[in-house]
């Protein structure tokens, strides 16, 4: 910040700024980090470290976690590749709705997308590999279409046409043209599916039965089922190795793949479909696309409703009533859910807030900056279940007690929150005018009251965008928060899960019945964010 | 040769080519001029085969093209801003037609170099085009263009996006060029003196329509209306008539009583200084004038018109 300033003030911001994020991070993220290591690596057992590695079932696992993400990815891609098309290239009535609506699946808890398959898809399919690849899709089909149709949209079709007029057919322009300057996005986004495939928690536990695990579902069944810590703690070290190790990969292929290029804005490049065919592929890939997303929660939601061959609301009204699954009723959760979910937006708005701030904030990227900025992803790359692990492994015992605290859970799903809020909030702080706060400051603003006035009512949409998608993420955190959740305070996600674990209708028919409240909550919050963001005429 | 025959092309319900036929014989060079918006673009895109005419048809040598999509033509385009692949070096831009035809590595290789050589970039073989100035870019379109030896060479506002000094040097080279390799092109433009340098003829385009064709010389000659006239800079319409701005002699006067009006403002262009003289009867008349020692604005002048230019208008 130019112009002049008060030290004092300025330093006591910095502090804060960089201060309150990193005694987050160290306490909440670090900590427990180095409790797994130290319970993997170093501490006395029967077991080595080196002979978790070497198990079969470990190699089994690894295995099946890399194939599965691979073979996601490819599929996510074919699935999307005809809505991504019909939106990267062409202008229709709807378009920015469509590009909104397929959204919704991504912010849906993974709990009730596992669940929304269950519905549809047949016994046979029901639980196994493919279950879990086709649910994977529908999760991630918004990445790739959102991702590569705007990169597509942007792309000068001249470049195309320049390939024709030089002899080029038309298959010939796709591969050697088009689909190689997609390839940086298309390169983005399969990183992106890969690592929530590679992740992917709650989807593989409930959809991939005994047979199929991850390492993040292995990582859970040791820790709870067999109460194996060591192996456990292992194998969040291998997976934390594996991840770390597909960033370096994909940010290496992207850097290779990257062409500056020149890119046109969307309105130049979109045309009308004019011919009958043209219009009949623009129906089909958004049609298609539609119910691909569409027809599981529908289902799902018909599910809810049925009772042995009709209808009703009994489900709905099980849900007041004590049930066996539960040391609560299933209403309690969906109150517990909304209080802790209250509570880690809270938390992750101003941590992530002032960790925004802290990255914006100075100038120039230097190398500090970069290396902060960085070390507040880490917990994405750490993923849930390992979060919840090391909470469990590293508040055990006095002084740091902290495992029955009810804040706990808000606490760690805050920690899976705060990245989502730094990149929606950090972009905003940066992109203003840096000259609003010069002159503010020429007119005689303290750098408190140009925070105050110019920055904060800048921030406080992206602020609330923020919020909106912390408090969906909280509520359908379910790799941590079925680790910490007290058996007397389960969310809904975790509530849901038991009453999968137990036999008979009435449970599956509850289950299904929980999932949708969780899918209105989340639908509620998601709307009442992106309201803000219409209103003022957002960007993100 | 090529010949555009009555081609009509609408967007949205409004012509954005009305009834053009346009023809460019083997080894000329057609210039079309117009402002932006005429149509010009449009017409290239539809020859091209990038844009599908509503009715009317382009020939080449004789055989109807309607049906021959855009890689099989024989006809290459320049774009504006020069959509080059951005993904190839220099030499992989230049030999992607070459490829497309099929020639042998060693082949495309010696073709590259010489094209490279053509438009004075030899060397350039492994630059990224990212790292290329604007003029340098244009070489590597022109020379990607002309590589697989297209019937006809299309440009489309080729030198547009580039600055004066480097326009004026490249239009003497693509002029040079055109001369060498006795290129069939049509070359599109709204600069004026882009389209009188090169053009063996010239074509103007407004509002989709073609509204003249001929020599420089016979435009300059003999507009066709009053547009025309103005669009080429000839502003001193009088009574159906045009009154070329270097016919008029203008001296200062010695009194009110000798003037026939007052100079309102004098700009230099080059070598000549344009006048604007207010006449008495409120009307403004433009003169060039090649004198060092001009009126300036508010000088009293008296104004004579040698009758040699002054045009009829039809």
């Amino acid at each position: 910040m130019d112009g002049p300033r008060d030290p004092l003030s300025s330093r006591a911001w910095r502090a804060l700024t960089y201060g309150v994020p990193l005694a987050f991070l160290a306490i909440f993220f670090l900590y427990p980090l180095a409790a797994i290591v130290e319970r993997g690596l170093f501490s006395g057992g029967e077991s080595s470290a080196l002979d978790v590695i070497t198990d079969p079932v470990t190699r089994d696992v690894v295995w099946f976690t890399v194939w599965q993400a691979v073979a996601s990815t490819a599929l996510t891609i074919a699935v999307a590749f005809p809505a991504t098309y019909v939106l990267g290239r062409f202008a229709f009535p709807g378009r920015s709705v469509v590009r909104a609506v397929v959204t919704v699946p991504f912010v849906l808890p993974t709990v009730v997308v596992a669940l929304a398959f269950l519905a549809i898809l047949p016994e046979s399919l029901e639980r196994g590999w493919i279950a879990i690849l086709v649910a994977h899709a529908f999760f991630n089909v918004a990445v790739v279409v959102r991702v590569v149709g705007t990169f597509w949209a942007n792309l000068d079709p001249r470049v195309s046409e320049a390939a024709a007029t030089l002899g080029a057919a038309p298959m010939r322009r796709f591969v050697e043209i088009t689909l190689r300057l997609l390839a940086p996005a298309l390169a983005a986004a399969a990183a992106i599916v890969f690592l929530f495939s590679f992740t992917s928690f709650g989807i593989v536990l409930i959809l991939g039965g005994p047979r199929y695990a991850t390492l993040e579902a292995e990582i859970y069944n040791q820790a709870v089922r067999i109460f194996d810590l060591r192996a456990a703690a292992v194998l969040s070290l291998v997976q934390l190795a594996c991840v770390a190790l597909a960033v370096w990969v994909t940010t290496r292929l992207e850097a290779r793949l990257a062409v500056r290029g020149q890119l046109r804005a969307e309105r130049d490049v979109l045309r009308k479909p004019r011919t009958l065919g043209e219009k009949a592929i623009v129906l089909g890939g958004i049609g298609g696309l539609a119910v691909f997303l569409g027809l599981p929660l529908a289902v799902l939601v018909e599910r809810s409703f049925a009772v042995g061959d009709g209808h009703s609301l009994e489900a709905y009204r099980a849900l007041a009533r004590p049930t066996a699954a539960l040391l609560a009723t299933p209403w309690e959760a969906v109150v517990n859910s909304i209080v802790y979910a209250g509570a880690a937006t809270v938390i992750a708005v101003v941590v992530g807030g002032l960790a925004a701030f802290a990255v914006a904030g100075s100038g120039r990227r230097s190398r500090g900056t970069r290396l902060f900025d960085g070390a507040l992803m880490l917990p994405l790359g750490a993923s849930a279940v390992m979060l919840g692990f090391g909470f469990v492994i590293a508040f055990d015992r006095a002084p740091i007690d902290f495992r029955s605290a009810p804040w706990i859970v808000p606490v760690v799903q805050a920690l899976v929150a705060i990245p989502f809020v730094v990149r929606i909030v950090a972009p905003t702080l940066r992109a203003i005018d840096e000259r609003l706060r010069a002159a503010a400051a020429m007119l005689g603003a303290s750098p408190g009251r140009v925070r105050r006035e110019i920055d904060l009512p800048i921030v406080t949409r992206a602020l609330a965008i923020a919020a909106g998608f912390a408090f969906a993420i909280s509520l359908g955190e379910f790799g941590a928060t079925v680790f910490l959740a007290r058996p007397d305070r389960p969310t809904l996600p975790v509530a849901i899960f038991r009453f999968l674990g137990r036999p008979g209708e009435q449970n599956a028919a509850q289950a299904y019945a929980l999932a949708v409240v969780l899918m209105a909550v989340t639908a509620v919050s998601v709307f009442l964010a992106e309201r803000i963001r219409l209103r003022r005429g957002g960007w993100i | 040769m090529l010949r555009a025959d009555d081609v009509n092309v609408r967007f949205d319900g409004k012509a954005a080519l009305d009834g053009v036929s346009l023809d460019v014989g083997d080894g000329e060079v057609v210039t079309v001029l117009g402002p932006s918006g005429s149509g010009k673009s449009t017409l290239l895109r539809v020859i091209a085969g990038l844009q599908r005419p509503d009715s009317g048809h382009v020939l080449l040598d004789g055989e109807d093209l309607s049906s021959v999509p855009p890689h099989r033509r024989g006809i290459g385009l320049v774009f504006q801003d020069h959509a080059l692949f951005h993904h190839h070096d220099v030499a992989g831009n230049v030999a992607f037609g070459l490829r497309m035809r099929g020639d042998a590595k060693n082949e495309v290789e010696s073709r590259v170099r010489e094209l490279l050589d053509l438009v004075g970039l030899a060397g350039f073989e492994r630059r990224s085009v990212a790292t290329l100035s604007g003029g340098e870019q244009q070489r590597v379109a022109l020379a990607r263009a002309l590589a697989p030896q297209p019937h006809v060479l299309l440009l489309d506002e080729p030198l547009g996006a580039l600055d004066r000094r480097l326009r004026d040097r490249l239009l003497e080279d693509l002029a040079r060029l055109f001369e060498e390799l006795r290129v069939t092109a049509l070359y599109v433009t709204h600069d004026q003196a882009e389209a009188f340098a090169l053009g063996d003829r010239v074509a103007i385009m407004r509002s989709g329509r073609v509204v003249q064709a001929g020599s420089p010389d016979g435009l300059w000659a003999r507009p066709a209306d009053e547009d025309v006239a103005r669009f080429l800079g000839l502003g001193n319409v009088r009574d159906g008539a045009i009154v070329r701005p270097e016919a008029v002699t203008v001296a200062r006067a010695a009194n009110r009583e000798a003037a026939d009006g007052v100079v309102e403002s004098a700009v230099r262009h080059g070598p000549t200084v344009r006048l604007r003289v207010r006449l008495a009867s409120g009307e403004t008349l433009d003169a060039a004038v090649s004198a060092l020692d001009h009126p300036d604005p508010g000088d009293l002048v008296a104004v004579t018109i040698d009758p040699e230019g002054i045009i009829e208008l039809p």
